[in-house]
């Protein structure tokens, strides 16, 4: 499973390599890293959404998450790939707005890795 | 005598004109009247039954005794003139015929004599009558004048009550008017104080959102790094049973490489809170005399080897003009200390963006000096200027700048406080933060501050 993580924070690129170490050993996931919701676009571009899963954050500089959520939800129709939001704004408002775009889930920072699992279904 | 009758009719007349023009008329004016009507009916009962033998002894009693009341009585002190006019005239009538009843043969020996005083006390009552008219009028002019200028005076107290009344409805009016815009005033007062409040209400409201996310994203790498480094002691221990101290050693290097996560982090959710702190709370700083250039030049190194840890790829050209007249001055060196960074690093951000954004040809330059200067009031100041290359700021951003919260940097990278707590350390200071800014060409912020 190829899952692309966007989000402007740098270290999440480290975060997400060391919490699915295990799952990157065994190959169960491969990750791809984004910055911003144009870099984002740009990779999905050029590898053909390669990518079944995203998680996005929501708050970035330029292209915010809900912006890319709707322009991945409108352009890659046939399957569209899994979004999930991952925001440190958990108030309601960001949540139905995702939800209204099409989001597949919402999750709220500090990110519980074992539920993200859970949802990913990578835990037995 | 026919004359009594007259006398005493005329007499009492005047009596009454004086009395009543001195106002003590009022116990006096029905016995008067009475011996009025008296008079006319003795004079009518004499003229028609020929009964003088016995009324001229009324009118000579009448005559006396009215002189008598006269000078008894304290109220007819103006009447006495006239009382003194009338006496000798009223003492030979009644002694002539006082003579005539006691002897006739004596009377006629001073008939002659009668005549000629009687003549003499006519002409005497004549002229002191006359006398005392003149005496009478005058008198009335003056107590004429006297009561015209008494309601002279009664006028112009009345036309002052009046002024004074109107004078006291135009103070009570201004009064009320005061009261009004005093009133109003305070009103626009505590509106200001609301709005400041309701202003910094807003601000907590971006406050809370700011500290959620500027909060939760710090938190989030420290709570699942720590996890991390958890799960790899773990597996470091695996390893070193197994043997395997290379694979060991590796993961003891992800486990310090996370450690300074988590140290990076935690510092940063904790500046965040401190700046947020220090933006709602006034300085509680003590001025100090400074050294305005060394601090300028201390923040100046702090700021840059800051960034330069941060990037390894940051460089820029600084230039420094100081002047060495300043001085000290005295300042909280903390509080404007923070100024200075927060300008510094706001200017090396601004040169690196440039950088990042042009190719070839392009100086990243700082430029800072400090000079003394004669400020608009007159005083002594100092200007210390930040002047960088940038990419200056866009008309559309310029009027925000100074507002809490308000950032051009991405997420994590600046907290929107730092030019608005500058702006406010500067003013507490009583001086000014200015900015000066042209689009593509650069920023500079001056700071005057006076001596």
């Amino acid at each position: 499973m190829k899952i692309l993580v966007v989000d402007d924070e740098k270290d999440m690129e480290t975060l997400f390599q060391q919490r699915f170490r295990k799952e990157i050993r065994e190959h169960q996931v491969e990750f791809a890293f984004a910055f911003s919701g144009e870099d984002a676009l740009r990779y999905l571009e050029q590898l053909n959404h390669e990518a079944v899963l995203i998680l996005s954050d929501i708050n970035m500089p330029g292209m915010s998450g809900l912006e890319l959520l709707r322009h991945i939800k409108e352009k890659y129709e046939n399957p569209p790939p899994v979004v999930m939001m991952i925001t440190a704004y958990g108030d309601t408002e960001n949540y139905n707005q995702a939800m209204k775009l099409g989001a597949d889930e919402f999750l709220t920072k500090p990110v519980d890795f074992n539920l993200l699992k859970e949802k990913l279904k990578l835990k037995n | 005598m026919l004359a009594e009758p007259f006398i005493c009719f005329f007499l009492l007349r005047r009596v009454r004109r004086l009395l009543l023009n001195t106002n003590a008329l009022d116990p006096w004016d029905q016995p008067i009247k009475i011996l009025f009507y008296g008079i006319i009916a003795l004079f009518a009962a004499e003229v028609i039954f020929h009964l003088d033998f016995i009324t001229k002894w009324i009118w000579h009693a009448l005559l006396l005794g009215i002189i008598y009341i006269a000078f008894i009585k304290k109220e007819f002190i103006v009447a006495r003139p006239l009382m003194f006019a009338v006496l000798p005239f009223a003492i030979l009538s009644f002694a002539a015929d006082l003579f005539k009843v006691i002897s006739l043969q004596q009377y006629k020996i001073v008939d002659n004599y009668l005549q000629i005083a009687t003549i003499f006390s006519i002409v005497w009552m004549a002229a002191m009558i006359i006398v005392s008219n003149r005496q009478q009028k005058a008198l009335q002019r003056e107590h004429e004048k006297t009561k015209q200028e008494e309601e002279q005076k009664k006028w112009m107290e009345a036309r002052k009550e009046e002024l004074e009344k109107i004078v006291g409805e135009r103070t009570a009016e201004l009064r009320s008017q005061k009261e009004q815009v005093e009133s109003t005033l305070a009103e626009l007062k505590a509106t200001q104080t609301q709005l400041i409040q309701s202003e910094k209400m807003a601000s907590l409201g971006e406050l809370t959102a700011g500290i959620a996310h500027e909060i939760q994203n710090p938190l989030n790498f420290v709570n699942n790094f720590s996890e991390v480094n958890a799960e790899l002691i773990e597996e470091m221990k695996e390893e070193i049973d197994k043997g395997n101290f290379e694979e060991a050693k590796l993961i003891a290097n992800d486990i310090k490489e996370n450690q300074e996560k988590i140290n990076h982090h935690g510092k940063r959710a904790d500046a965040i809170v401190k700046g947020m702190l220090q933006h709602s709370r006034s300085s509680s700083g003590t001025k100090e005399p400074t050294d305005i250039n060394a601090l300028v030049d201390e923040y100046l190194r702090l700021a840059y080897h800051g960034l330069r840890a941060k990037d390894k790829s940051f460089n820029a050209t600084m230039k420094t003009d100081f002047d060495n007249k300043i001085g000290t001055i005295n300042i909280v060196p903390q509080d404007i200390g923070r100024v200075i960074l927060n300008l510094f690093t706001n200017a090396f951000y601004a040169v690196t963006e440039k950088k990042k954004q042009t190719s070839n040809g392009y100086e990243p330059t700082v430029a800072v000096s400090t000079k003394s200067v004669k400020l608009p009031s007159g005083g002594l100041g100092v200007l210390i200027s930040v002047k960088d290359n940038g990419n200056g700021i866009s008309g559309k951003v310029l009027d925000k700048i100074f507002q809490p919260f308000f950032t051009t940097k991405p997420t994590g990278q600046g907290t929107g406080l730092g030019l608005s707590l500058s702006y406010d350390i500067i003013k507490a200071h009583n001086g000014e933060l200015k900015v000066n800014t042209r689009e593509n060409d650069g920023t500079e912020f001056t700071i005057h501050l006076p001596v």
